[in-house]
């Protein structure tokens, strides 16, 4: 089973209440500010008159958590991509990768730490909906079953075709993600990503990574095989010119 | 100690004085730097989490270091004994390049002092978690390459000694280590197809890389030669440095190709014909990194001529470093939807670093045996030593 999210841009009035009650849950610092940051995990943006929710998409195949050299990102058997501070050393290499381009670092602290949205695991787990779903007015955010919240996104595409464009967010993009959305314009104009592969990204790097045992093998072998060859030549000129 | 110092007339000029006053820089914006965070010191942001101390000081201080698996490879494994003399020189520099990467990383890393996590939080899936493990082993393995040339200056023959017995596997060992570290920055770069400029993207990535830092690599050899040749006051070694230019030109040569390929095949050279930036930077990193080098180096009349030599060997370098923060920084700004340009901190950094390299490297080739001709390769190391160094260039 993996939970999700369906964030519907059309319900959406841009009150910013999911942005407050993360702020509260997760009990970061500050104002709710108008991008995402470290200290802002979700927003809502104004995009010519559209809402558009900036939160992590939390990718079946998360991008971040196959580049974390020390494995401080994890993907959850629940579906929540989660981050662990106390591994992370600070390559920032997830936030080069990921194809949403979401986590985000604490640059003002001189002991920083990523910020990223976690899908309130720690309610997920016991059952519960996230914070944004449940301080949502508008029914702009619910929280589910991924399953279920695809065949609630068609559903509400088939009731009211025009009021929508004909596809749900995140259903193949980057090799699907766990947070879905809905829009009454092209995804383009509300700022996503529509450049992305329906590939996870990972299995690019996998193709080498996965190589690398037989590659090293091989080429030690090879190497190992030069050096004998060359050597045992110099050897035998060695002795005929000495006979 | 003191007598050597006083017999080589020392002499505390121009260069030291500007290495000193980076070296002082450098310390102060190190404690900046983890005082008040990165943000104060650089201009890295949310929308570029890596800058030039990645572009710069990891991607070319690696392939930089090329040069050192290269001539060990060509030395202890292929046999070409005549490059001998140059081993020492290529793996300093190799090492020096290596510490330079580590230095660079401690800063730029959010919070150093976890490096070690690398050691037992394991995820084979990063391409980062490869790049550690080469940088913690190559680092080793080019020290213990190195070790002979401190070893033996101090005396400790037996040492020394057993390091040479051991010299093949080590050196089979560096030379899969660098196959694996050189390609796996390009790999780095596989995960991002959304998101670097079809110019840079491709699945081929890891083999640019490994090939272009081989070209770069020997180019270094030559460059470093010419630099401590005049500062030992000698002539360039011709006889071995001029046919480092023919596998430049053949290396440089299949990694254009391959480029040109790729380029042709996913359209993106629409991009050098509108003469867009993306298509400017490229033609600056190709010309000056490709085509430069190689037709310059393919005649035979250049090659042996010791300005031609040293200029493709210099192109060859500058190429290749436009070509790592076109990677890095060029190719990924569209994508970021803004430009990144480092801070004057950020660049004193990475200067202060290369002088700090340039001079231990001119330290070393003063008092460790380093090149043939330095007094401490005789056995004996107290035989008085003419004066090597003229004094205008005693920096």
């Amino acid at each position: 089973m993996t939970v999700g999210l369906l964030y519907d841009s059309t319900k959406c009035v841009g009150c910013n209440a999911c942005s407050e009650a993360c702020k509260e849950q997760n009990k970061l610092p500050g104002a709710v500010e108008d991008h995402p940051t470290a200290y802002t995990y979700t927003v809502v943006e104004d995009h010519n008159g559209a809402n558009v929710r900036k939160l992590c998409m939390h990718c079946l195949v998360p991008t971040c958590a196959s580049v974390c050299p020390v494995g401080a990102l994890r993907k959850t058997p629940e579906g929540p991509v989660v981050y662990d501070s106390e591994k992370c050393m600070g390559c920032r290499y997830c936030m080069m990768a990921c194809p949403f381009d979401v986590p985000k670092y604490q640059w003002d602290r001189a002991v920083p730490i990523v910020g990223k949205c976690i899908m309130c695991y720690d309610r997920v787990k016991e059952g519960q909906s996230t914070a944004c779903a449940t301080a949502c007015a508008y029914g702009a955010t619910v929280f589910g079953e991924r399953n279920n919240l695809i065949m609630d996104a068609r559903e509400r595409i088939r009731a009211n075709p025009s009021g929508y464009v004909d596809a749900v967010y995140g259903i193949k993009e980057a090799g699907g993600t766990g947070v879905l959305m809905l829009s009454a314009v092209p995804f383009g104009a509300l700022g996503l990503k529509t450049n992305l592969t329906d590939d996870p990204p990972p299995m690019r790097t996998w193709q080498v990574l996965s190589k690398l045992p037989d590659f090293v093998t091989v080429w030690g072998t090879s190497l190992y095989a030069i050096h004998w060859i060359t050597s045992r030549r110099d050897e035998v000129a060695k002795n005929e010119r000495g006979e | 100690m003191d007598q050597r110092i006083k017999s080589d007339r020392y002499r505390v000029g121009f260069w030291s004085i500007l290495c000193a006053i980076f070296t002082l820089a450098f310390l102060i914006i190190t404690y900046l730097r983890f005082t008040r965070g990165l943000g104060a010191v650089t201009n890295l942001s949310d929308r570029f989490p890596w800058g030039l101390w990645i572009g710069f000081d990891l991607l070319c201080g690696v392939g930089l270091a090329a040069g050192a698996f290269t001539v060990t490879a060509c030395v202890h494994l292929f046999n070409l004994k005549k490059f001998e003399p140059i081993v020492r020189p290529t793996i300093l520099t190799g090492f020096l390049g290596y510490v330079f990467v580590v230095i660079a990383l401690l800063l730029d890393l959010g919070q150093p002092w976890r490096i070690w996590h690398a050691i037992i939080y394991w995820n084979p899936h990063s391409v980062m978690f490869e790049v550690a493990w080469c940088v913690m082993l190559y680092t080793s393995v080019l020290a213990l390459e190195f070790s002979p040339a401190v070893l033996e200056r101090f005396g400790f023959h037996k040492i020394s000694h057993l390091i040479h017995k051991l010299i093949t596997p080590l050196v089979i060992i560096g030379v899969m280590l660098s196959t694996l570290h050189q390609s796996s920055l390009g790999s780095l770069y596989l995960i991002v197809p959304s998101k670097l400029h079809p110019l840079w993207y491709s699945q081929l990535l890891p083999l640019f890389f490994f090939t272009s830092a081989i070209g770069a690599g020997l180019g270094m050899v030559i460059l470093e030669s010419f630099l401590s040749g005049r500062a030992f006051g000698r002539h360039l070694e011709m006889d071995l440095l001029a046919p480092l230019g023919r596998p430049i030109v053949a290396v440089l040569g299949i990694y254009g190709l391959m480029r040109m390929q790729v380029i042709v095949r996913n359209g993106s050279y629409h991009d050098i014909l509108n003469f867009t930036y993306e298509g400017r930077m490229f033609l600056l990193e190709f010309t000056i990194g490709v085509l430069a080098p190689v037709i310059l180096l393919a005649i035979r009349k250049v090659r042996e001529n010791p300005t031609g030599l040293v200029l493709g060997a210099f192109l060859a370098v500058m190429g290749f470093v436009v070509n790592r923060l076109n990677v890095s920084v060029t190719g990924m700004e569209r994508a970021a939807g803004g430009h990144y340009v480092p801070s004057v901190m950020e660049v004193t950094v990475s200067v202060a670093l290369v002088g700090i390299a340039m001079a231990v490297f001119a330290l070393a080739t003063r008092f460790l045996p380093i090149f043939p001709e330095s007094k401490f390769t005789a056995r004996k190391a107290k035989m008085p030593a003419p004066r090597l160094i003229p004094a205008e260039e005693g920096e």
